[in-house]
């Protein structure tokens, strides 16, 4: 694959088509802005249970909020690369393109309410944890019917959120760090709602961009 | 019909009369909505600006107790916030003071020096006012430093012990200071800010009331002035403080006063907005923006991009305003932070609607009238935006029921922010909407027409005989629609943004009018400035205007140039307003009679106490307090204070006192001519002209309107509609009061043929059709123009070649029939002698058996040729002649409708080619040519002319045969033209591939195409000078075993389906069987094959199959129709297939499931064709319906016309500008769907 892209790349004096339409080339690309937008919409919806207090990281370290868990945003960067490249994938591989609402507006859209389903469950009084999570899960369910439909996505998402509830549970039962209030176990009860949401989220993005290359990719394939 | 359709229905209907109001009076419309906009946001004045506004909440003082920490239970009411000491109490202490009785000797400084002296000593007895052993001292809250920075600050406010504000501050709360102090006002002016200022002022601050109702001001009216001693207390004392109101009470009694003083107000602010928060909110806000601008992105093909967006964004904006404030007005205090949750609202109420709304509108025809093409756009958009509204007011209400108060809010002002929003969209954006495209169609116009008028006229008449409808069809103007494409395609987009802001000078007038804007504000508020000079000349002008009372005017002359003190003029001037007192108040009438001039009569300044004293810190900025706090470096955010009741204090000076602390300087300044004027009768005179003007207003409009109505009664208003009744007659659903907006789409008709049309062919620009009588007539398919008629002699005639050992057997067999001998079109009348007896016989020998399960009667032209072949077969003998008669009267026989078996008599069938040729063919294998051939790619531009054995080749424009080949021994069955190539399969299942040659001379390219195609790529071709030779290259006998009855060719490959159940696939190059596919249990009816190498296959089992071309492996089953498959189309996404049973059935291209089926009229099922991807066009009973193949939603059904009644549409082909050639009886019909070409974006 390299090999071909440089291949191209060399005899063309303008680079840059083929370097974009070079398939690895534009994962990386893909998997990259996907990486910054995870970073950047973990640091924001930090921020957002931060002010609330709802979660605890160790003191000497809060000092900062940046700093304050160095490895939340990176890990939520991976995670949303990795779900962003994982769902075209799997629509390719069942040979179901997702067609449902594909633009970018009904993308910003879905952004959008994520990070509104984030600011409720923040900032919102709620009369206690029980409706709080079921308000939560009804808002997730219905961002997914909004923006999704598949069931490949929403299987994917239940699939990722219960991986991910647990991985929480993991670390905060090691220690390091813990929410001010548990209730489910050791974590908020609404958290998968939360990962299910994110993960719909991150991969109607993952899927836009993809159709992006889709579309440079038949760009030139009519070139050639 | 169900509920659900009626429903549709009327909703349609509605929308569609909608749409003709709005666009029918635009200005009107929008007047209208403007009003209700500011209407109800009226209320949101009283709103404090959303972010951070207060909240109270009110206790007794009585047995007030500073609020313990810990939370307590069971005090429902409280809020959260209130626990703990506030950060301080404020007492508030309210002087009403006036000069009185007033003296007309009085200059108008004394309004305000003698009141504002009486500061000092009211400050010093609070001072020093000792209770038991507490002092204000020990009470207050001491504060320390201002914050740095605050410089200007310093010599004004506290700077350390008591905060104790007044309006003695100015004059750092010394006599000797203010004494001598020679203008008041602009010792208080010079603080101020200038420009424009929101939050509290430092005058705010120290007067303690708001700037217009302090008094202090040369031209107050009501001579009394306000202010308000301000003590903030560290700690609550009530004894002390109650004691100390006594004591006021008691110095300065306040007669008339009836203040409630048993609440105390807490107020508890919001935090302020930190950079944790900040950041949230801003990428909210970002995601906002982004989400509006790919939303308006999408608008395209109107005039102005901009203001439509613009539009769109306005529209949600001021849904959400006019939300907000219906819910202010209804008694909701919005709690929730506005600034936070206005980015969601945006998206949950969405631009979506606004962009269907756009989308529809312009895909309209371009050719109708504006507001015909507004009501189709609305209409056809109407059930699909009322169900998206039911939609989400059901999901809205559901959030409601989640009883989270927040949420509750939220949802609330979602619910009637939609319901604002649909108001508007239909009201405001519609209308702007109609006055876009009106302007597009302006600018349209003039541009084209220059253009088209140097064209040459195209066509003769008698040709292009065109139903008439209501609007003809413009043909210059048909395509108008790809003038803005045109530009969007050459210029990139940014260029587009330069050269629109360089062309309508936007930044450069939003500049300037900025500046404009801006410098009046600064010119207004400055103290020195326009507003005071603007008062000064108003009051002087107003007892002019009042018809200046005899002599009086030279008084006003002298006034302000000599105001002496206590001088005479200042005397008249005061009495000056007496005569145009129009309400006799007591005081004002005994005024008026011992008012005469010079006499000084004492007017008595009301000094009176209501209820908005009570609480007149209200009427303050909300951040009056915080600022006030801040400087002293204390924030309120998250804290409250509580507000103790007013100590209200009313004082009376006599003028003498008045005079007595006159400033030498004081009575320098002018004084007002105003006083008089009194503020009731100003009101009066207002309410008079207010209710003046609107009468007039009100009669204006009706005027108008009657005169609208008068002067453009014939062509404007509801005149679509009334048209829309004419024609209800004759169309089959339209019962509600309305004619569907589709009729509009006018079809154009293609009249000449003088018997049914049997076949069609067509490449996009031309369109060839045979009809019974053999003639073939060749169309412009732009502008419905017949370029060429080929008669059936024209065949014998130049077919100079003599080849043509079977014409006159054809002919003969043609004469023989009924139609033909009656139509006398048939020129070969003259060869009677053997065709006489010879189908006649023939005739007699039907086989029954094999027309039952042939599909023979469906429309569509690859099933009526495919499932002939066999007939001939087992009909004909192997020798030269068909035995035509047999089929024809077979067909006769068993079917209404004039049988395609007609074709075999040798008539000729077209297919025309880009450049202007031609590929005629008669007979049997008259099937069209594949048209997925670029212009680019193959070079043969002759057509071919297959008759029976011979293959020949005509040329299109011209009519003339080019060449002919005769190699085969059997009769054609299917044909396949693609690149050079010519693929025919023959009866006995063999396969012929001709090359075709073209010898061109040189020098004789050109274009041949018709006149005004410019946007066609001008394809070199071929003249009738070239040499066109036909060669069979290669023939593969025995493809199949049974007759071969489909042949498909694209992408290199020929795919065959026969009787023998299975398909082969061949490759075109070297003619080589790649695979053989089998699956079928039945003869194969239906191929479809394109260039990205989808096939798909239909047999008469019903089924429908689809390979992989590369592999030869079926990857999918499916059994959908009972009886044959008749046709098959396939998208990227789905196959459409259609059967005997008139069902059209859409299944999921990769999964195999059957999506949803659609019922066809009777006779029509085999109609359809797919213009895009999503777009799907399906023949009826006299007219044809587009469908959206996502989910399977009718979108239009255009008419064909009335002399269509009844008949089904029985072929029906797409072409590549969108229009769409139905077929019925011995017409075509054009139907040109413009929108297609950005719905293939």
């Amino acid at each position: 694959m390299s090999r071909s892209g440089s291949g191209q790349t060399d005899p063309s004096r303008g680079p840059y088509i083929a370097v974009i339409t070079n398939r690895s080339t534009t994962l990386v690309i893909r998997g990259f802005m996907l990486f910054s937008i995870g970073v950047f919409l973990a640091l924001v919806l930090n921020l957002l249970q931060v002010q609330r207090n709802v979660t605890l990281f160790p003191p000497d370290v809060i000092s900062s909020i940046f700093s304050s868990a160095w490895w939340v945003p990176p890990c939520c960067g991976t995670a949303s690369a990795i779900i962003g490249l994982l769902y075209p994938c799997i629509d390719c591989r069942l040979g179901e393109p997702h067609k449902f609402k594909r633009e970018w507006s009904s993308v910003m859209r879905c952004v959008a309410v994520f990070v509104g389903i984030n600011h409720a469950s923040a900032k919102v009084d709620f009369a206690n944890n029980v409706q709080l999570s079921l308000t939560l899960a009804a808002l997730s369910i219905g961002l997914w019917w909004t923006f999704d439909r598949s069931r490949s996505g929403f299987g994917l998402g239940v699939v990722i959120a219960l991986l991910a509830t647990l991985s929480t549970q993991l670390l905060v039962y090691n220690g390091v760090f813990q929410y001010t209030s548990p209730d489910f176990l050791y974590i908020r009860s609404w958290l998968p709602c939360i990962f299910f949401a994110g993960v719909i989220t991150m991969g109607n993005i993952g899927r836009q961009l993809a159709l992006y290359e889709c579309k440079l990719m038949s760009e030139k394939t009519h070139q050639d | 019909m169900t509920v659900r359709e009626r429903l549709r229905e009327k909703i349609s209907a509605a929308f569609y009369r909608h749409g003709l109001l709005c666009a029918s009076y635009p200005v009107p419309i929008i007047l209208f909505t403007s009003a209700s906009i500011l209407a109800c946001c009226y209320p949101l004045l009283r709103l404090p600006l959303p972010g951070t506004g207060p909240v109270e909440f009110t206790t007794r003082v009585r047995d007030y107790t500073v609020p313990s920490h810990e939370p307590q239970g069971d005090l429902g009411e409280q809020p959260d916030w209130y626990r703990g000491p506030p950060v301080a109490y404020i007492q508030p202490v309210l002087v009403k003071a006036a000069v009185s009785p007033w003296d007309s000797t009085l200059v108008p400084v004394d309004v305000f020096r003698s009141p504002l002296g009486r500061v000092f000593s009211l400050l010093e007895e609070i001072r020093n006012h000792v209770h038991d052993d507490g002092s204000l001292e020990a009470l207050c809250l001491q504060v320390t430093d201002l914050l740095p920075g605050l410089r200007r600050m310093q010599r004004v406010l506290p700077e350390h012990g008591c905060l104790l504000v007044s309006p003695g501050n100015y004059w750092q709360n010394q006599r000797e200071l203010f004494d001598s102090d020679p203008d008041l006002l602009k010792t208080v002016h010079q603080h101020e800010p200038k420009g424009l200022h929101t939050s509290a002022t430092l005058r705010d601050l120290l007067f303690g009331v708001p700037v217009k109702h302090t008094g202090v001001s040369l031209y107050s009216r009501k001579r009394v002035v306000t202010y308000t001693i301000t003590m903030v207390l560290g700690s609550y004392d009530a004894r002390f403080l109650s004691s100390l109101r006594a004591r006021l009470r008691q110095l300065h009694p306040s007669v008339n006063c009836s203040l409630r003083e048993d609440h105390m107000v807490h107020v508890h602010f919001k935090e302020e907005i930190g950079m944790a928060e900040l950041i949230p909110l801003v990428t909210t806000y970002i995601i906002l923006f982004a989400y509006i601008y790919f939303s308006t992105r999408k608008i395209d093909m109107v005039k102005s991009k901009w203001g439509l967006a613009l539009a769109a964004v306005v529209t949600v904006l001021s849904s959400l305003l006019m939300s907000v404030g219906l819910c202010t007005l209804f008694g909701l205090t919005p709690t929730l932070n506005g600034g936070e949750i206005f980015p969601y609202l945006v998206v949950v109420i969405g631009l979506e609607n606004v962009l269907v709304l756009t989308k529809s509108v312009v895909s309209t025809p371009v050719d109708l009238e504006v507001k015909l093409r507004i009501a189709q756009g609305l209409s056809n958009e109407s059930w699909s935006i009322m169900k998206n509204m039911a939609t989400e007011l059901c999901i809205i209400l559901i959030g409601y029921f989640t009883l989270v108060p927040a949420i509750q809010e939220f949802c609330l002002f979602a619910v009637v922010g939609l319901v604002s929003d649909f108001f508007l969209q239909m009201f405001f954006f519609t209308t702007v909407l109609s006055i876009d495209i009106r302007r597009m169609e302006l600018a349209d116009l003039n541009r084209r027409l220059p253009a088209e008028a140097g064209m040459p006229l195209p066509k003769p008449g008698p040709l292009r005989p065109r139903e008439a409808p209501p609007p003809p069809r413009p043909s210059p103007h048909t395509i108008t629609l790809q003038t803005p494409a045109f530009r969007n395609l050459r210029l990139p987009k940014r260029l587009r943004v330069v050269y629109f802001l360089a062309r309508t000078r936007l930044a450069q007038r939003f500049i300037m009018v900025g500046t404009v804007i801006w410098i009046g504000i600064l010119a207004y508020t400055d103290p020195a400035g326009l507003r005071t000079y603007l008062a000064a000349q108003v009051s002087e002008q107003s007892p002019l205007g009042d018809g200046g009372a005899g002599g009086l005017p030279p008084h006003l002359g002298v006034a302000p140039v000599f105001p002496g003190p206590g001088g005479d003029p200042v005397g008249t001037l005061s009495v000056l307003p007496a005569p145009a007192e129009p309400t006799p108040l007591p005081e004002n009438q005994s005024q008026g009679h011992h008012g005469a001039p010079g006499e000084g009569v004492p007017l008595v300044p009301q000094i009176s106490w209501g209820a908005e004293d009570e609480e007149g810190w209200r009427r303050l900025s909300f951040r009056h307090w915080p600022s006030l706090f801040s400087y002293y470096n204390i924030t309120l955010a998250k804290r409250y204070i509580s507000i103790l009741p007013v100590i209200p204090i009313t004082l009376h000076l006599s003028p003498r006192e008045a005079i007595e602390t006159r400033h030498p300087q004081d009575t320098r300044h002018p004084p007002p001519p105003s006083l008089k004027t009194n503020d009731l009768p100003a009101d009066l005179t207002l309410y008079k002209v207010a209710a003046l003007g609107l009468a007039a207003g009100v009669l204006l409009v009706l005027l108008l309107f009657c005169l609208y109505r008068v002067l453009c009664s014939r062509n404007y208003g509801q005149n679509g509609v009334a048209h829309g009744r004419r024609r209800r007659g004759d169309l089959p659903c339209d019962d509600y009061g309305y004619s569907p907006p589709i009729s509009e789409i006018s079809p154009l008709l293609l009249c000449g043929h003088s018997m049914d049309i049997e076949c069609l062919a067509s490449d996009g620009m031309l369109l060839a059709s045979c009809c019974l009588a053999g003639q073939i007539r060749v169309w412009d398919t732009q502008t419905g123009d017949c370029l060429t008629v080929i008669p059936k002699h024209g065949l014998r005639r130049s077919s100079s070649s003599g080849c043509w050992e079977q014409r006159d057997g054809w002919d003969a067999v043609g004469v023989a029939e009924p139609e033909n001998l009656g139509g006398g079109t048939e020129p070969g009348g003259g060869v009677f002698d053997e065709g006489e007896g010879y189908p006649l016989r023939r005739r007699t020998t039907p086989r029954p058996a094999l027309f039952e399960n042939q599909p023979d009667l469906t429309p569509l032209i690859d099933t009526n040729f495919d499932s002939q072949p066999p007939s001939h077969l087992l009909l004909t003998p192997p020798r030269d002649g068909f035995d035509f008669g047999g089929l024809v009267e077979k067909a006769y026989l068993e079917h209404e409708p004039p049988s395609p078996g007609l074709t075999l008599r040798g008539n000729l069938i077209a297919a025309g080619r880009s450049n202007g040729k031609l590929e005629v063919r008669p007979n049997p294998e008259s099937t069209p040519l594949h048209h997925g051939k670029r212009g680019g790619s193959h070079n043969e531009k002759a057509g071919n002319n297959i008759c029976k054995r011979r293959v020949s080749l005509w040329d299109a424009v011209e009519g003339s045969l080019r060449c002919s080949n005769e190699d085969g021994v059997s009769g054609i069955t299917a044909l396949a033209f693609l690149n050079n190539r010519i693929v025919a399969a023959r009866l006995d299942g063999s396969l012929d591939f001709f090359t075709v040659d073209i010898n061109k001379p040189l020098g004789l390219l050109q274009y041949r195409g018709p006149p005004g195609r410019s946007n066609m790529p001008p394809s070199p071709c071929y003249s009738s000078e070239d040499v066109i030779s036909c060669q069979l290259t290669r023939s593969v006998q025995c493809a199949h075993q049974k007759p071969i009855t489909v042949l498909r060719a694209a992408a290199g490959r020929v795919v065959t389906g026969s009787q023998d159940h299975t398909v082969r696939v061949y490759r075109l190059e070297d003619s080589c069987c790649l695979f053989t596919l089998q699956g079928h249990s039945g003869g194969i009816t239906a191929i479809y094959i394109d260039q990205t190498m989808v096939l798909a296959s239909g047999g008469q089992d019903g089924a429908i199959c689809l390979w992989d071309v590369l592999t030869g492996s079926r990857v999918s089953h499916v059994y959908g129709h009972r009886g044959d498959v008749t046709s098959l189309v396939c998208t990227t996404s789905c196959v459409i297939s259609s059967g005997l049973d008139d069902l059209i059935c859409i299944w999921d291209r990769s999964t195999g499931i059957k999506l949803y089926s659609i019922q066809q009229e009777v006779g029509c099922g085999a109609s359809l064709g797919v213009i895009s991807e999503s777009l799907l066009v399906t023949g009826g009973q006299g007219c044809v319906s587009f469908w959206d193949l996502n989910f399977g939603d009718l979108l239009q059904t255009v008419y064909l016309g009335q002399s269509s009644d009844g008949q089904g549409v029985r072929q029906l082909v797409v072409l590549n500008n969108a229009a769409i050639v139905c077929d019925f009886g011995s017409e075509l019909s054009l139907v040109y769907v413009p929108s297609v070409l950005e719905k293939l974006d």
